[in-house]
């Protein structure tokens, strides 16, 4: 945990690509899933933030 | 001596264009070459995709290309983000994309791994497998209309024969609850062979000496099944859902040719909805920003995808 927050710190690829993947998976499920509207409405924004956080981070270096 | 081809290239290459690329750097020259695929790649697929963001913020309507066309920020994002029917054809496509994965690897592995056998008339049944996949979409879908037929359909009494549910009982197409399913049976059908052929080059790939040296180790099949065929096929499995994924994520003709989107809009995925929406309803500027959403879950999706792919390849 401490390795990972280290990571983040300092901007290093892993972690923050870890962090996109898991905005973008958050993102894609709270579009599809059938429980809450308010879930549907901001999905769009956890997923292009994710994606976009994800082109901007693999350019990190490892 | 003769000429090597790049000589002879050379020798009839005239001294007038010659001179001038003489003068060229190879960077150059390879920018010259590289120059028609990327203005290509810029006119397909770049100018229209920055077209779309654009459009996805105004009212345009392509039916009506003289009305001024106002700007309205991100109201259409917002409209498509509240809608409820929206949300069901996404659930639908959820449902879709789900159920057809999941049968079309089981099914396409598992069929893969028996082919993959040595036995006789092994090229006949791979060809026989095959076949579905190399039918169009829209035929599929038609005569699978025919098959579902309650009356006259076989898949009915196919039923009937294993279950002894009367055939006339039911109905795939025009029931609700059984409608998706019938679009996930149809695909199943069709892709699993593409699966397949995948997971076959994958098990393929593997020397028969891993097996050997394993089996001298004293590991079981089981063992051997999932220290060795497994991890070895993973990537070529990660690669059929890849393409499968993004192939269900947009389906569009099979769908349409077999339900139309109903009953109801049950069977409505998103495709059909965006189609609905850009070419019935001709609310272009909306239909923009739902196609960028799309877009945008497809695009992060497959990132993340290919970054697990790319792990598992260097494992």
């Amino acid at each position: 945990m401490t390795r990972f927050i280290n990571g983040l710190l300092h901007l290093r690829r892993g972690p923050w690509e870890l962090v996109a993947s898991l905005l973008i998976a958050l993102g894609v499920a709270m579009l599809m899933q059938p429980y809450l509207l308010w879930l549907y409405t901001w999905s769009f924004v956890v997923t292009l933030v994710g994606t976009v956080m994800f082109i901007v981070v693999s350019h990190f270096p490892e | 001596m003769s000429d090597t081809p790049i000589e002879r290239v050379a020798k009839a290459t005239p001294p007038t264009v010659a001179r001038r690329i003489r003068g060229l750097s190879d960077r150059t020259i390879a920018w010259l070459f590289v120059a028609p695929t990327i203005f290509l790649l810029l006119a397909i697929n770049i100018f229209p995709l920055i077209w779309t963001v654009n459009l996805s913020f105004t009212n345009f309507r392509a039916n009506r290309p003289n009305k001024e066309v106002e700007y309205v920020g991100l109201q259409n994002y917002e409209r498509i983000l509240t809608d409820g029917d929206i949300w069901l054809t996404m659930q639908a496509t959820a449902h879709f994309l789900f159920w057809t994965l999941f049968f079309q690897v089981l099914i396409g592995f598992t069929l893969a791994w028996l082919i993959n056998r040595k036995f006789r008339g092994n090229d006949l049944w791979t060809t026989i497998i095959v076949l579905p996949m190399m039918l169009s979409p829209a035929v599929v879908g038609n005569f699978w209309t025919f098959l579902y037929q309650p009356q006259i359909g076989l898949f009915n009494y196919v039923v009937e024969f294993f279950t002894g549910i009367p055939a006339s009982s039911f109905q795939m197409i025009g029931d609700v609850a059984l409608a998706p399913w019938s679009i996930v049976i149809v695909d199943t059908w069709m892709w699993t062979p593409f699966v397949m052929l995948i997971c076959l080059a994958g098990l393929r790939s593997i020397p028969d000496y891993i097996y050997e040296a394993a089996a001298i180790d004293r590991a079981s099949k089981w063992r051997q099944f999932w220290t060795i065929t497994i991890p070895m096929v993973l990537p070529f499995l990660m690669l059929a859902v890849l393409f499968r994924g993004i192939e269900n994520f947009k389906m569009f003709d099979l769908v349409v040719q077999l339900t139309g989107g109903g009953p109801g809009s049950v069977t409505e995925l998103t495709s059909i909805n965006l189609k609905r929406e850009a070419f019935e309803k001709w609310r272009t500027g909306y239909a923009s920003a739902y196609a960028i959403i799309l877009f945008v879950t497809v695009f992060g999706l497959a990132s993340i995808y290919v970054k697990a792919l790319n792990k598992v390849k260097e494992r």
